[in-house]
């Protein structure tokens, strides 16, 4: 059965996603719902898929058993595969001890045995926590005709937010000769998408070598990644053009969900020659009421709208009953939303149910924070829950 | 015991030749995002039954697209699983009479007889393709069992209209649930009664000996021939229990009809809401459906991937359907990618998959006779 696969990826999904709070408290970020029928990881599975990477390992560490679920055997990705296909990867006890992955760069290193089964040339390393459609292809096309020991994805990111990137510095010919990780005064604009081709034995070597040094905090964009420049590697920029948002917390997640609305969204999932693919269960179509009003929104499979929406995303089997309101809300599965409520400029995360005539969040203009509504939580009818009371622990 | 399902996907073709050009009655869409056969399917699917033969004789391309391996109703399995059971013509006896298509259920089981005979299972459920509801068969299962039958006939006490009669099979039974006689196709009857609802239990040896029989003796139509005579034996009964939505396509109005019933809550929750019966479809990775601006739309079941601007009234839309601004729905079934450009208006319309109505066209049917745009038209 071995066939050769000239190119893995491997995709880092092990991340807490500390700054998304609540909604991280018994998932994985990857794991998190996005545009009402996906989550974040559809994304970068998709785009492997749709590049032609058949062959993807998924790197879990924290809270894994909603991503092991919804990952499952890959077969929505059209990732189940006799060889290859898609491989959960959580830390394992090895013959010399088991050890949790200490940093990104270390997680890979743990699984370079899983990448040497399909000995490939290549390895694409990748995030699973940011929104966008990317043809891995051309960029590996890009990395083959430069002849690159390590090629990364860049964006163009406005100036002032350059600091929270990993900004490079490029040269004429797209090779990188500086790297700074979130500098004070950025050089350019050029910022890392976290997204790594690497040819297979160089980055072994440097993998082999950053484990073996216990001052290293093993991770790609602190040590890795300088430490090749610094040797005079072949490393290039790979411009990217296009959506991409980092969904790293609550107030970018709602803007990316905010992106999918509208006569010319800003991000479409409706391309045909680019199809999301999602893992969904067999809901009914959406029945909409006679007492309906939707204006601008996304409403997915399974839903009963009696109330009105505005502006909001609504995922599957949520209920909205008459008289509710929603409005600039990101509303996740199975959520129940009685008669009278009001949900302003929130996400209500899975399972929860907001009583008869309660007011969730308030009205965009007058504060700064999403309310978040965790899931499963049961807010008695009456009950208010405004930005200050819920949200503090957003800065 | 094991039980294997058989489903009869060409049979009541001819009730609605408008949708059954280019298709089986199986898999005619239905209720935005299913096709017919995903109800029969799912029942048996949710009965435990691993291993269902789809019997099927022209037309059977849409059916095998929409079935695939099988995994979106859990049978794509290494021992069962779904098997299409096409015409069995082999290379010395491919005579005119052996190519004429199955007229009847019997035909289509001798056809099948193979498949039946190979099988290990010790039960089979047989229904037709068309008949919507969910029904607990594994129930029905039990009953057929514990009461030693040879046939169970499953049957619904309702009420029937002399058109609707006209075109079912109806039974009269006694305080035991033993049938005292069969009408097929009456035309003077009205009224509440046993509805046949097409779903019979057999044991497979039973099944096989009533197959033997009937090619001996020339018999065509399993409920004229075999249910007809079997009757009198008191292994021969009834399942009355199933109180929920049942319908069948007897003609297009009846299709219409039917759909529109799913806009009634009650409705949607006999079929779809039932615990741990879910009714499973080929999954299509559509992106969720985006309303633009101030559409309007009351009372109507819209599948994903859907993009509505204008207005949408008492319908159903399909997967992948565009509503235009301005564009009025009302009463309609638009099926799957239709694509209604700007101030269109549509009422009482049945469109096919694929259609385009081209800006300012206005299309009216009546509810009893809906207006049927067949698939691909551009008007």
């Amino acid at each position: 059965m071995f066939r050769k696969k000239e190119c893995v990826a491997m995709l880092l999904a092990g991340g807490k996603g500390s700054r998304l709070y609540d909604l991280t408290d018994n998932t994985a970020k990857p794991a998190v719902s996005f545009g009402a029928k996906y989550r974040i990881i559809d994304f970068p599975l998709t785009n492997c898929i749709n590049s032609g990477i058949d062959t993807v390992g998924v790197l879990t560490q924290y809270q894994p058993l909603v991503l092991n679920e919804y990952i499952g055997n890959g077969q929505p990705w059209d990732l189940d595969r006799n060889f290859g296909g898609v491989n959960i990867l959580p830390p394992y006890q090895g013959k010399k001890g088991a050890d949790w992955y200490k940093g990104t760069a270390n997680a890979i290193y743990q699984n370079m045995n899983f990448i040497e089964r399909y000995d490939p040339d290549y390895v694409l390393i990748l995030s699973g926590d940011h929104i966008y459609k990317m043809d891995y292809a051309r960029m590996l096309y890009e990395h083959k005709r430069n002849n690159a020991d390590c090629t990364i994805s860049v964006i163009e990111v406005p100036l002032k937010e350059a600091s929270r990137f990993g900004i490079m510095s490029v040269n004429d010919d797209g090779s990188i000769y500086k790297f700074e990780e979130k500098p004070k005064v950025p050089d350019s604009t050029k910022a890392s998408m976290g997204i790594y081709i690497f040819n297979r034995k160089k980055l072994f070597e440097y993998l082999t070598e950053d484990a073996n040094d216990p001052e290293s905090s093993n991770d790609f964009g602190k040590n890795i990644i300088p430490k090749m420049l610094a040797n005079g590697e072949r490393m290039f920029a790979y411009p990217f053009e296009g959506y991409w948002k980092d969904v790293g917390t609550i107030s970018s997640l709602w803007e990316a969900n905010m992106d999918l609305l509208g006569e010319e969204p800003v991000f479409n999932l409706e391309d045909p020659s680019w199809k999301i693919r999602s893992r969904t269960a067999t809901e009914p179509p959406q029945y909409i009421g006679n007492t309906a009003v939707i204006q601008n929104s996304i409403i997915t499979e399974g839903c009963e709208i009696e109330g009105t929406v505005i502006n909001s995303l609504i995922s599957s089997s949520v209920r909205i009953e008459k008289g509710a309101v929603v409005k600039d809300s990101v509303i996740m599965s199975g959520t129940l939303i009685k008669e009278g409520a009001s949900v302003t400029y929130s996400i209500v995360d899975e399972n929860a149910v907001i009583g008869k005539n309660s007011v969730v969040g308030a009205d965009k203009s007058t504060t700064k924070n999403v309310t978040v509504v965790s899931a499963g939580t049961v807010l008695e009818d009456g009950m208010s829950m405004i930005p200050e009371k819920t949200s503090k622990k957003q800065k | 015991m094991t039980v294997a399902g058989l489903i009869f996907s060409n049979i009541h073709d001819r009730n609605i030749p408008e949708l059954t050009q280019k298709r089986t009655m199986a898999s005619v869409p239905f209720g935005g995002r299913y096709r017919l056969i995903d109800f029969t399917l799912s029942n048996m699917v949710n009965a435990d039954i691993a291993k269902v033969g789809v019997i099927t004789h022209y037309n059977y391309q849409s059916l095998m697209d929409h079935l695939g391996s099988g995994k979106d109703w859990d049978l794509s399995r290494s021992d069962g699983g779904i098997k299409i059971l096409p015409p069995f013509i082999t290379a010395y006896d491919n005579t005119t009479s052996s190519m004429q298509p199955y007229s009847s259920r019997l035909e289509a089981l001798i056809g099948a007889y193979n498949f039946i005979s190979g099988s290990k299972e010790d039960y089979f459920v047989l229904s037709d393709c068309d008949t919507v509801c969910n029904i607990d068969l594994k129930d029905v299962i039990y009953y057929h069992i514990t009461n030693h039958a040879d046939i169970t006939m499953v049957a619904k006490n309702t009420y029937v209209t002399k058109s609707e009669a006209a075109v079912s099979t109806i039974v009269e039974t006694d305080e035991n649930s033993r049938i005292t006689n069969i009408l097929h196709n009456p035309t003077n009857v009205e009224g509440k009664v046993n509805l046949c609802l097409n779903i019979f239990v057999l044991k497979r040896e039973y099944l096989l000996s009533i197959i033997f029989d009937s090619l001996a003796r020339g018999y065509k139509s399993f409920t004229r021939d075999v249910i007809m005579k079997y009757k009198d034996t008191n292994k021969f009964i009834t399942y009355t229990k199933f109180d929920g939505y049942y319908a069948s396509m007897s003609s297009l109005e009846s299709y219409y009809k039917c759909s529109m019933d799913l806009l009634d809550p009650k409705v949607t929750d006999s079929l779809f809401g039932v615990k741990n019966r879910t009714i499973y479809t080929k999954v299509k990775n559509s992106a969720p459906t985006r309303y633009v601006g101030a559409s309007t739309v009351k009372n109507s079941l819209i599948a994903d991937g859907c993009i509505i601007e204008g207005t949408v009234e008492n319908s159903i839309l399909f997967r992948g359907v565009k509503v235009g601004k301005n564009s009025v729905v009302r009463n309609s079934i638009i099926m799957q990618d239709a694509f209604i450009e700007d101030n269109v208006n549509l009422n009482c319309v049945i469109s096919d998959k694929d259609a385009v109505i081209k800006s300012g066209r206005y299309l009216s049917g009546h509810e009893t006779h809906p207006f049927c745009i067949s698939k691909g038209t551009v008007i």
